[in-house]
């Protein structure tokens, strides 16, 4: 990126001042590396979001933003409803709710170790992964609109997990306000098989060991201890996401000019937060959350079955649900006052500082804890929200690694099965269906995810727990 | 990945750091939109290697300028909804869109080792244009 047109706030924060048609300055979190390996197109998406009706405060890019879709990838943007405020469909991708969830085993690396090639098949077997896989819950219409409701909640109540868990995932396990008939039909029948699957590309779940603790303190409050095993999902709403998302973008599209938005980017469509539009996309939308939390929660449900065949002592405990495609109802304070805003947060990771209400009583003092996936060769972290983050970004911070490299290019780097072997040498077993799907996914195609989680602590966005070391990976 | 270079017509692959951008070139818009859709099974597998044993009907609806972004869309709800691979198209165009059909066969993970689901066609990068060579050229970026 070039960096002449900004203005250095920190080392860590960089201004993108007002010009053309922007409404807010935009704000790039980063160290002066990654905002220069960052893509000009990244500041282009920042300016074109800053631009957007009804944004407040700021248009912002996390560290590890790179060139999205309308918005960049690691953006948040906040839109107020009473200012003409829009929501969009772009804004929140065609991923939604996709995001990370970790669990405790209570096993320690020295117990899984001689055990992982089992614990690896075992995992293969019960998570469907990959292309064409088909999970084992088949919903009638009925059902299905329980869960769009109910998300997480439904799934427990189906048997799925624990209600314990519940507390662990944001939202409770559902959000409010989703309508299963602002979902359409085609949206629906391809989530029908697609319940309790992982998908494929960079969805994964990984046996990892936390390798390093940086906070004492809020690793004990996480139940987090280096040498300890955990086990992290990073998947979404299947196919039901998939296709929320490119009915209502094109929806969207085709309705700008009547609610006089023009466009600079199509994949930037939105609409008025105000209008019957720009509603029943949020009813459609929080559906997507909600079947993003239930897939999540029926994949807990799989993986401990898969861990009770290796390891019957072992408890698997939510430590907690993020999700990073998302549109939410937030408060925050703005210029002294407290206002409701529809948060977009596209590839970034809500992250509460400490006392936040919404956060589960025992973690309260300690902030929420914000799961960052790395690559499955290096490492992932666990970080905690920052009492800074409020003013910093409406609470965001960072959503994992980011891509350094296309698919294509990774391809013609690397062989699936030399990336097999060579993760293996390291400790690594990847369990794949498809060799060509490892290849785009080889460690070098990503950027430096440490690199990435170190500027979100000095930008003040959430600070280092634990970092962990990937011991098994499933891949889609 | 790319087809041979110089034939006609031909689909290729171009490069976005965290997708895939799916091209295809031919003597007619038809032949252009036919070749995106076989770059886009590209991106999930080898199309040589995907039998036309079975026809799928196909229909896009959209104005002209993101009339490729419904038709691709189209290809990826028959893929993921039947769970099936295609490696040959038609197209006719019709007011408001186009009806087509495609021709594969259900995947086969051990043969077809598809690598990645496409979650949706965009409109990033999104071009369907007669070029000064006079080839039509019909691409998009597709969100894995």
């Amino acid at each position: 990126m070039d960096v002449a047109s900004l203005e250095k706030i920190s080392d860590y924060a960089w201004r993108v001042p007002r010009s053309g048609r922007m409404r807010v300055p935009g704000v790039i979190y980063a160290d002066e590396p990654l905002l220069r390996a960052m893509d000009d197109k990244v500041l282009q998406q920042v300016r074109n979001v800053a631009a957007l009706p009804g944004i407040v405060g700021a248009s912002y890019a996390m560290p590890d933003a790179h060139w999205g879709y309308g918005f960049p990838i690691g953006g948040v943007a906040a839109f107020d409803p009473a200012e003409g405020g829009v929501v969009s469909a772009g804004g929140v991708g065609f991923d939604i709710s996709c995001g990370v969830r970790t669990l405790l085993t209570g096993l320690t690396r020295a117990e899984v170790e001689p055990h992982k090639a089992a614990l690896a098949g075992t995992l293969y077997r019960h998570l469907p992964a990959g292309v064409g896989s088909t999970g084992g819950v088949h919903l009638s219409e009925a059902a299905m609109d329980d869960m769009l409701c109910r998300g997480a909640r439904w799934a427990v109540d189906a048997g799925f997990g624990d209600v314990a868990d519940l507390a662990r995932v944001e939202e409770h396990g559902a959000v409010a306000g989703a309508d299963p008939a602002a979902v359409s039909a085609l949206a629906k029948r391809r989530q029908r098989d697609e319940l309790g699957t992982l998908g494929s590309g960079n969805h994964y779940a990984e046996v990892q060991e936390v390798e390093r603790v940086f906070d004492t303190a809020a690793a004990a409050a996480f139940g987090l201890a280096a040498g300890e095993v955990v086990l992290s999902i990073h998947c979404g709403s299947r196919g039901l996401g998939h296709q929320i998302g490119t009915d209502y973008l094109t929806r969207m599209v085709a309705a700008a000019a009547q609610h006089g938005i023009s466009l600079t980017d199509r994949e930037l469509a939105c609409a008025p937060i105000e209008s019957a539009l720009g509603r029943e996309y949020l009813g459609a939308m929080r559906a997507g959350i909600n079947c993003a939390l239930a897939n999540r929660q029926v994949l807990t449900h799989l993986a401990r079955q898969a861990f009770a065949e290796v390891f019957p002592q072992a408890q698997l405990r939510l430590l907690y649900d993020v999700s990073h495609n998302t549109c939410k109802v937030e408060e925050h304070v703005v210029g002294g006052a407290r206002r409701r805003l529809h948060v977009h947060r596209k590839g970034a990771t809500r992250a509460l500082g400490p006392g936040h209400a919404a956060l589960p009583p025992e973690l309260r003092a300690t902030g929420q804890p914000v799961l960052i996936g790395g690559s499955m060769g290096t490492a992932s972290y666990i970080l905690v929200g920052d009492a800074r983050s409020e003013a910093a970004a409406f609470a965001s911070a960072c959503h994992g690694a980011g891509r350094t490299m296309s698919r294509t290019e990774a391809t013609r780097r690397w062989q699936g099965r030399e990336v097999v072997r060579s993760l293996e040498s390291q400790g690594v077993l990847v369990r794949s269906p498809s060799l060509r799907g490892v290849a785009e996914e080889a460690p070098g195609a990503y950027k430096d995810v440490s690199a990435v989680v170190e500027a979100s602590e000095g930008a003040g966005l959430a600070r280092r727990v634990a970092r962990v070391r990937p011991m098994v990976c499933i891949k889609g | 990945m790319e087809s041979d270079n110089a034939a006609l017509p031909r689909w290729e692959h171009f490069p976005h750091v965290a997708d895939v951008g799916v091209r295809g070139v031919g003597k007619s818009r038809e032949e252009a939109f036919i070749q995106a859709a076989v770059a886009l099974t590209a991106v999930v597998t080898d199309p040589a290697g995907v039998a036309p044993r079975q026809a799928v009907d196909l229909v896009a609806e959209g104005a002209d300028d993101v009339l490729l972004v419904a038709w691709l869309d189209a290809v990826i709800y028959e893929m993921t909804t039947r769970r099936m691979l295609f490696s040959r198209f038609e197209i006719t165009f019709v007011a408001g869109g186009a009806r087509g059909r495609a021709w594969g066969e259900p995947v086969d993970v051990a043969r077809h080792q598809p690598v990645v689901e496409v979650k949706a066609a965009t409109f990033a990068e999104l071009a369907v244009c007669r070029q000064p060579d006079g080839l039509w050229l019909a691409q998009c970026v597709v969100d894995v």
